[in-house]
């Protein structure tokens, strides 16, 4: 489940990354609590389908939110992030404690979310196969979903994020790929809401990305470095977890955090280490070979 | 050189009168405070008190009768005031959202502070809390120099990761035998009744150190935020100012987690001072507003998480700020949406008139002149249009006394203020044509078009500067005569069309 959760969270972390974007994950990520809230409300259950809806719609509102306080007044970008989603977010944690009190959504469960709870549901059996907790089910269809998308439509997403002009001219609707990544993106939250918690995923979001990013310049393999982190810090988190006997999500986010400064530090080409040799070997060289490296 | 002289002491001015109008908001208050801290009374936590009606509830908080309200609301206005000042500074910045990854940041430190010695001991973890917050501000500083991730992946970065140890280690505290009844879960959104005579001291020592130091270099952190360069010119440490405000907003997140929460301090820190960037162009009175949105939202958020028993305090703030700002955004005298709105409105009006006017001029000028009225019905032939939109247009022209619809209203007569106008206009639009075929050699037949946008916003100044470059030449380049605007009739200046009108 981890190891789902943040698979399906790092492809699309990696387009935010590169659109400079992350604050707006983290952005949508907190919004679509209200949106939860009121699906949960009206439907009166914790379907996935009006989660779904409710998470889609509070992400559009989110988005269209920022773009109207941003375009019609003089307020910047990140001022316009920061008042969009707390408000939206102060609204839906008004919503869990005036109404949700009394039944099983609660305001700890939403935030941190419980990993941990997974095993204890019933499996789901599907021509008498075991495929697991209906949860896992529903993560792994998700990351499918995600991975199927991004592949598919790999060179869409590259060139708007890279060149909007270029994908302008090459007949790529910027606009309609970015609600499309927003709308994905609020798949991937609410679906990985439950496992690692509204904050938390904003981690898992950007982490594996920004590793990657040390790591590689070629996009594809970035991509394929963010599956591993996934995986590794997935791995590493349960453990930390269940050894410090704390929030499991936290301490997956808390290894990948690990994962990433060992990137920084001992990274080839971006580390911390290479960059102290090259310094060194580089004393003889041109001055400005160092200032581009540095870039 | 001079130029900077006569800025500095403006500042200087400006930072002077800012003082005084600071003092006169600090004094009253810190009076209320030591009244206040005084009492040492220990009364229930509003917590404690279960079903009572809301107008009791709203009775006892209006009446202050226990010393929870009191702290509780000293603190929220407290907050209120110091988040008000640095979110000013972030928001014009633009560093809206390191108030946000800051006070995420913090967590750990409030639960190192906390497990310093098992209390909510505020001093250990307003120490922690603080050397939480300045490191994660040093490690966003640092993965952008070393690194080449952007800036809003590295305050995401520190947001989460920084977060996530936090929750680690509340959940471990709140795992512990001791740990449950501990109340450190309420630093995540925030209970106001939870302040007690201590936080408020706190808070009123960093509020008070914060407008301090804002007052005293209140030149300095202005010339830093918005020219850096030349702050650097002139020799301020421009560096050590950026981790001022930090060190100061790093204070103003710890003191508001208690009232307002980890998650929502960043939109105490935001709104407010966004709501106030909307309002004024003048940083005092930014500063100024934004302190004082800042307080009314916090008495506001106490109020109504006093009147439901047991609600997060924070989110009630936070709304109240949102809709100070959406109140701003939607109302706002200069920047308000309705303004902007109504001034394009205006300008189209007076757009039209003036086009209308042109159209009259044209018809009196193919027929030479001769006679005084315009039948609506050559109006509508000349500029394509049905006479029912004719009759509106004729109907505005008359209500700005630039022409009148005598008699059966088929006919349009320019007063001499309409005649005035439309003369400019034309002028305008043939000086401008000259111009461009003249100065800027562009071909005769494509220079209509610019003209046409031209004509409404050339300003006298840049009309005489025009007839001064082209000798006062009396043809356009289709060979019109250019009018001259009578000035001896009944002149009124503001009827020329131009800049700043309407």
């Amino acid at each position: 489940m981890g190891f789902l959760v943040a698979t399906a969270c790092g492809l699309v972390g990696n387009y935010l990354i590169l659109r400079r974007m992350a604050l707006v994950g983290d952005a949508i990520s907190h919004s679509i609590l209200p949106g939860i809230a009121v699906a949960f409300l009206l439907s009166g259950s914790r379907g996935s389908l009006p989660m779904f809806i409710g998470a889609l719609v509070a992400g559009a509102v989110t988005t269209v939110l920022i773009e109207v306080i941003h375009k019609k007044s003089r307020v910047k970008q990140d001022a316009a992030i920061g008042i969009a989603f707390t408000s939206l977010f102060a609204v839906g944690v008004i919503l869990i404690s005036l109404f949700a009190s009394k039944v099983d959504l609660d305001q700890e469960c939403v935030l941190y979310g419980e990993i941990a709870f997974i095993p204890l549901e019933s499996s789901v059996e599907l021509a008498g196969l075991k495929l697991g907790p209906p949860s896992v089910v529903r993560m792994a269809v998700v990351t499918l979903v995600v991975a199927l998308l991004v592949g598919l439509f790999y060179k869409e997403l590259l060139v708007s994020s890279f060149d909007p002009a270029l994908s302008f001219s090459l007949g790529i609707n910027s606009t309609f790929v970015h609600y499309a990544l927003m709308a994905m993106l609020s798949v991937v939250v609410v679906s990985a809401f439950e496992a690692v918690g509204a904050i938390l995923v904003i981690a898992m979001l950007i982490l594996p990305g920004a590793t990657a990013t040390l790591l590689s310049n070629r996009f594809p393999v970035m991509l394929g470095l963010t599956v591993l982190h996934a995986a590794l810090s997935a791995v590493l988190g349960l453990h930390l977890g269940v050894w410090l006997n704390c929030s499991l999500a936290a301490a997956m986010v808390v290894a990948a955090t690990f994962l990433f400064v060992l990137a920084w530090i001992f990274s080839p080409e971006e580390g911390l280490l290479s960059r102290v040799f090259k310094d060194r070997s580089g004393a003889v060289e041109p001055r400005c070979e160092s200032a581009g490296s540095s870039e | 050189m001079s130029r900077a002289a006569t800025t500095s002491s403006r500042t200087n001015r400006t930072a002077v009168r800012r003082r005084y109008s600071l003092s006169s908001v600090l004094y009253p208050l810190f009076a209320l405070l030591y009244l206040l801290c005084a009492h040492s009374a220990h009364a229930a936590r509003i917590g404690d008190i279960s079903e009572t009606s809301l107008s009791t509830q709203a009775l006892r908080f209006f009446t202050f009768q226990d010393p929870s309200v009191r702290y509780a609301l000293l603190g929220s206005m407290l907050l209120g005031i110091s988040c008000g000042l640095l979110g000013s500074f972030l928001v014009v910045r633009k560093m809206a959202l390191v108030g946000d990854a800051l006070s995420h940041a913090v967590l750990p430190g409030v639960a190192l502070g906390f497990l310093w010695n098992m209390s909510k001991d505020p001093v250990a973890i307003f120490i922690g809390a603080t050397l939480a917050g300045l490191l994660g501000a040093g490690a966003v500083h640092l993965i952008k120099q070393t690194t080449r991730l952007k800036e809003d992946t590295a305050l995401g970065l520190v947001l989460a990761s920084f977060f996530a140890v936090g929750i680690c280690m509340v959940t471990m505290i709140q795992r512990l035998p001791t740990g449950n009844k501990s109340g450190i879960d309420k630093f995540l959104f925030g209970q106001a009744a939870a302040i007690g005579a201590a936080d408020v001291q706190l808070m009123g020592v960093v509020t008070g150190l914060a407008v301090v130091v804002i007052a005293v270099f209140y030149k300095e952190f202005l010339v830093t935020s918005f020219d850096a360069g030349f702050a650097r010119a002139v020799g301020l440490p421009v560096q050590a100012f950026h981790y001022g405000l930090m060190l100061l907003l790093a204070f103003a997140v710890v003191i508001a987690l208690q009232a307002v929460g980890v998650v929502l301090v960043s939109a105490m820190l935001i709104t407010p001072a966004a709501a106030a960037y909307l309002l004024t162009d003048r940083m005092h009175r930014m500063l100024l507003l934004a302190a004082l949105f800042g307080m009314a939202a916090g008495a506001l958020g106490a109020f109504l998480s006093f009147l439901g028993n047991n609600l997060p305090t924070g989110p009630f703030m936070v709304l109240a700020a949102t809709t100070v700002f959406a109140a701003a955004f939607l109302f706002g005298p200069r920047h308000g949406v309705l303004a902007r709105w109504w001034r394009q409105r205006s300008r189209a009006a007076r757009i039209q008139r003036e086009n209308t006017l042109k159209a009259i001029y044209h018809v009196l000028e193919a027929r030479n002149f001769q006679g005084e009225g315009v039948s609506l019905r050559e109006l509508a032939e000349r500029r394509r249009e049905t006479e029912e939109e004719i009759q509106a247009q004729a109907a505005a022209l008359a209500r700005h006394e630039l022409a009148t619809l005598p008699g059966e209203a088929d006919a349009l007569f320019l007063t001499p203020a309409g005649w005035q106008t439309a003369c400019a206009i034309v002028r305008n639009h043939r000086l401008w044509e000259l111009y461009l075929t003249h100065t800027a050699q562009i071909a005769a037949d494509h220079v209509h078009e610019d003209a046409e946008k031209i004509e409404h916003v050339l300003g006298e100044d840049v009309v005489r500067e025009l007839e001064r470059r082209l000798n006062y030449a009396t043809k356009d380049p289709h060979g019109k005569v250019i009018p001259a605007v009578p000035v001896t009739l009944e002149s009124k200046p503001e009827a020329t069309p131009g800049y700043g009108r309407g």
